[in-house]
């Protein structure tokens, strides 16, 4: 039997300790920097042949556009794919980590990775982390078992099934899978619906926005397109709003000399009128 | 999505955690600019609430009288309130002196009124637009407690942080060297206005759909309506 | 004499005394503090309401759910009423709070009809009414905890109306209440733009307002099968008071939900 002492001396797994002293330091006042959110609609849908996944482009911070056209369909694997919403920067680093993890993985087993695998890896590390990386998901790819779909949880809880929304905009999104949904669904009749969940995310919805990005994923490979519609069109402004030279008011000026201590002129070979300008 | 992502939206709130709110945030953008014999005065048309578009058609300027606005934003049910009060009392006004108030008094007023509700305040972003006794346009720009100032420009709302440096810059020539204030006409006026609302509806998630803009002028107020992005 | 009974259950009320639910901090207990105290969380509640504008009329909706906190309680509740034949009602929020209103309305109603007013009120007086009764409860801090959807015509047009709690009021083509707003005005949205006029016939709204009802109750908890939908043309208001969704449902989806 091991003694409350001995469990006090083992050190292994994450620490949280700097969750306390955060909470401490935003109690006694002090601002925490905000992160850059993807509002977002996100969805996936199997059809026949294989998965669609959807997403619009907008990242706000509050009540801020931070980016008008991002990208949130991530690359996982050629036969995996992966769509992100929650804190841009943990969307990001999970999606890159997990890349490299499951390469890894394939060059390890020398097979194709599954996407329960990659899905069972995105769940075991959100739950490590109890929530605080804040990245929801939705999953898809093909593999020798046919096309799947998962939605994750940021806390680490994962879906199966043959439509998946996430983000802000879901709700939105999902009107349109329970009204429309079938069986076997057409590669066609699934983009539709795809674009129409995630058009209805980016009206409806305050914190999604701009584009439709889409990507098929089949037995044959992946297809990326972004974007897949403009949904809108950016205003056009009347005026040109260009400043005269020296509007930008000189406060003080010093000026100093830069002595070239030794200056070295090389020739390559493969130097000519086309090489790139790296001045 | 993230925790507060979830705590932004009423649906994300623990169901059984209610707690009455006499406030809300439903979003909202104004402008207002003066000229020596107009004043020209405008909102988006999206009203908000959490995460969601309440009416893509909805003015936030209200006429007070034939040459006096209200460009009103923020708690939608204080402004509703607060413009009913202000109808009344210029009716009693109207009708005891057989005359309309003018601007300046009505101005005065909405101070009065506003600091009337000091310790639980109309929770609005206000400016009365109009034409004074000698028919040149002014802009009275207010805080939610009745603090009021007199301009040549302003703007209220939720896009204030973006659009009032532009106006500071072109209108008041601010933050440039040796520039002069110009002229500021109606053509001016209608394409600072129209594209402070272009820029606003890009980056803010609050403003969009379509903008009003009314000019109002000793003829009468003119009105014209402009499409913005509807995501 | 001070004889105290056992509590009902276990950190349940003593009888004679309220249930203090769960979640609420300890100093807001209703029955020990001796100021006057107010609504300020809901009991019994019912969840969303929905209305769409159609060519002559307007059409509204809610289902027939009295939730008591997350227990399905009462299930024959009725959320819509009519007020007028120019103007219906209804209500998402207090179970409570909607009766009381409703009954001061149709007082109201009552008291026009013996005054002998030759003008009944229609819905945008209604609409207008219900604004203020709110907006002073919430100032008083004291709200009645409703979001209020009024149907009806106002000068002979047809006429759709939202107010909530605080009397945050605004006319729409489409309102929704609760869940409503993030499922259901997105799919009456998307329907109205499909149609190149903008204009739904009554057929049409029926058939929109079903597939809306459908979705909420597949997706909100609180949701329920059966429902009542309210239309309001020029000829009156038909109230069908014994729908249901449960025939229309789908639930094969089930079987495709299991994790490999």
């Amino acid at each position: 039997m091991t003694k409350d002492e001995d469990i006090d001396e083992v050190h292994t797994g994450f620490q949280f300790d700097n969750l306390a002293r955060n909470n401490m330091l935003v109690s006694r006042g002090i601002q925490m920097p905000t992160a850059v959110k993807t509002g977002t609609t996100i969805v996936g849908v199997v059809y026949k042949e294989g998965v669609v996944l959807g997403a619009d482009t907008r990242a706000t911070s509050g009540d801020l556009i931070a980016d008008k056209n991002c990208d949130k369909i991530h690359y996982m694997q050629p036969n995996i794919y992966c769509c992100g919403a929650g804190t841009a920067a943990d969307l990001e680093m999970t999606t890159q980590l997990m890349s490299s993890q499951l390469e890894l993985h394939r060059l390890n087993t020398g097979r194709q990775v599954l996407v329960r695998t990659a899905n069972r890896m995105l769940s075991q590390m959100l739950f490590r982390y109890q929530g605080h990386v804040g990245a929801a998901l939705v999953l898809g790819g093909v593999d020798k078992y046919g096309p799947a779909l998962y939605s994750i949880h940021p806390h680490g809880s994962s879906d199966y099934g043959p439509y998946q929304v996430m983000g802000s905009g879901s709700l939105a999104a999902m009107s349109v899978f329970e009204t429309r949904w079938k069986p076997d669904l057409e590669l066609e009749e699934a983009k539709l619906m795809v674009r129409d969940a995630i058009a209805a995310g980016i009206f409806n919805d305050l914190f999604s926005g701009s584009n439709v990005d889409m990507c098929v994923i089949t037995r044959d490979g992946a297809t990326h397109v972004r974007p897949y519609e403009v949904a809108n069109i950016k205003g056009k402004r009347l005026g040109k709003y260009n400043y005269k030279r020296g509007s930008t008011a000189v406060l003080s000026s010093n000026v100093k000399k830069i002595e070239i201590v030794s200056e070295t002129v090389k020739k390559t070979p493969s130097s000519t009128d086309e090489s790139m300008d790296t001045a | 999505m993230s925790a507060e992502m979830l705590a932004m939206s009423e649906y994300g709130r623990d169901p059984r955690k209610h707690h009455f709110s006499p406030y809300a945030d439903n979003g909202g953008t104004t402008i207002a600019i003066a000229g020596d014999d107009f004043v020209m005065v405008g909102s988006d048309t999206r009203l908000t609430n959490y995460s969601g578009i309440l009416s893509r058609n909805q003015t936030k300027v209200f006429p007070l009288t034939e040459k006096t606005m209200i460009a009103s934003t923020g708690c939608w049910a204080d402004v509703l309130s607060l413009y009913k009060d202000l109808q009344a009392k210029l009716t009693l006004y109207s009708q005891e002196h057989h005359d309309e108030m003018s601007t300046p008094a009505i101005a005065q007023l909405v101070s009065t009124v506003l600091y009337w509700r000091r310790f639980f305040p109309y929770y609005v972003s206000n400016m009365v637009i109009g034409l004074d006794e000698d028919g040149s346009g002014v802009v009275y720009h207010y805080d939610p407690v009745g603090h009021m100032e007199k301009l040549r420009f302003s703007s209220a709302g939720a896009s204030v942080a973006q659009i009032q440096p532009l106006l500071d810059n072109q209108l008041g020539a601010l933050n440039m060297k040796d520039a002069v204030p110009p002229k500021v006409t109606k053509a001016l006026a209608h394409q600072l206005m129209h594209d402070a609302f272009i820029s606003a509806a890009e980056r803010d998630v609050k403003t969009g759909d379509s903008c009003i803009i009314y000019t109002v002028t000793k003829d009468g107020v003119a009105e014209e309506q402009v499409k913005l992005r509807r995501d | 004499m001070n004889i105290e009974a056992p509590p009902l259950w276990s950190n349940g009320p003593k009888p004679g005394l309220f249930y203090d639910f769960p979640g609420r901090s300890v100093g807001q207990s209703l029955v020990n503090d001796h100021a006057k105290t107010h609504t300020m969380y809901p009991t019994t509640t019912g969840t969303s309401v929905i209305g769409i504008v159609f060519d002559g009329g307007v059409m509204i909706a809610a289902d027939k759910l009295g939730s008591y906190g997350s227990l399905a309680r009462f299930r024959n509740v009725e959320r819509i009423f009519k007020a007028t034949d120019e103007a219906v009602l209804a209500f998402g929020g207090d179970i409570a709070d909607y009766q009381f209103i409703r009954e001061v309305i149709e007082q109201k109603v009552r008291d026009d009809e013996c005054g002998g007013y030759s003008k009944q009120l229609d819905a945008g007086a209604l609409h207008s009414w219900l604004t203020r009764v709110l907006y002073n409860r919430r100032s008083r801090f004291n709200p009645l905890w409703l979001d209020c959807v009024v149907a009806g015509f106002r000068a002979g047009k047809p006429f759709l109306g939202f107010v909530d709690k605080i009397g945050t009021a605004y006319e729409a083509t489409e309102v929704a209440s609760g869940f409503g707003q993030y499922f259901a005005i997105p799919m009456l949205r998307s329907a109205r733009e499909k149609k190149s006029d903008g204009i739904f016939t009554q057929a049409e709204a029926r058939k929109v307002i079903e597939e809306a009802m459908k979705v909420l109750y597949y997706r909100d908890c609180r949701g329920f099968h059966r429902y009542m939908v309210a239309t309001v043309t020029k000829e009156g208001v038909t109230i069908d008071d014994d729908l249901d969704l449960k025939k229309d449902t789908n639930w094969d989806l089930a079987h495709l939900t299991k994790l490999l």
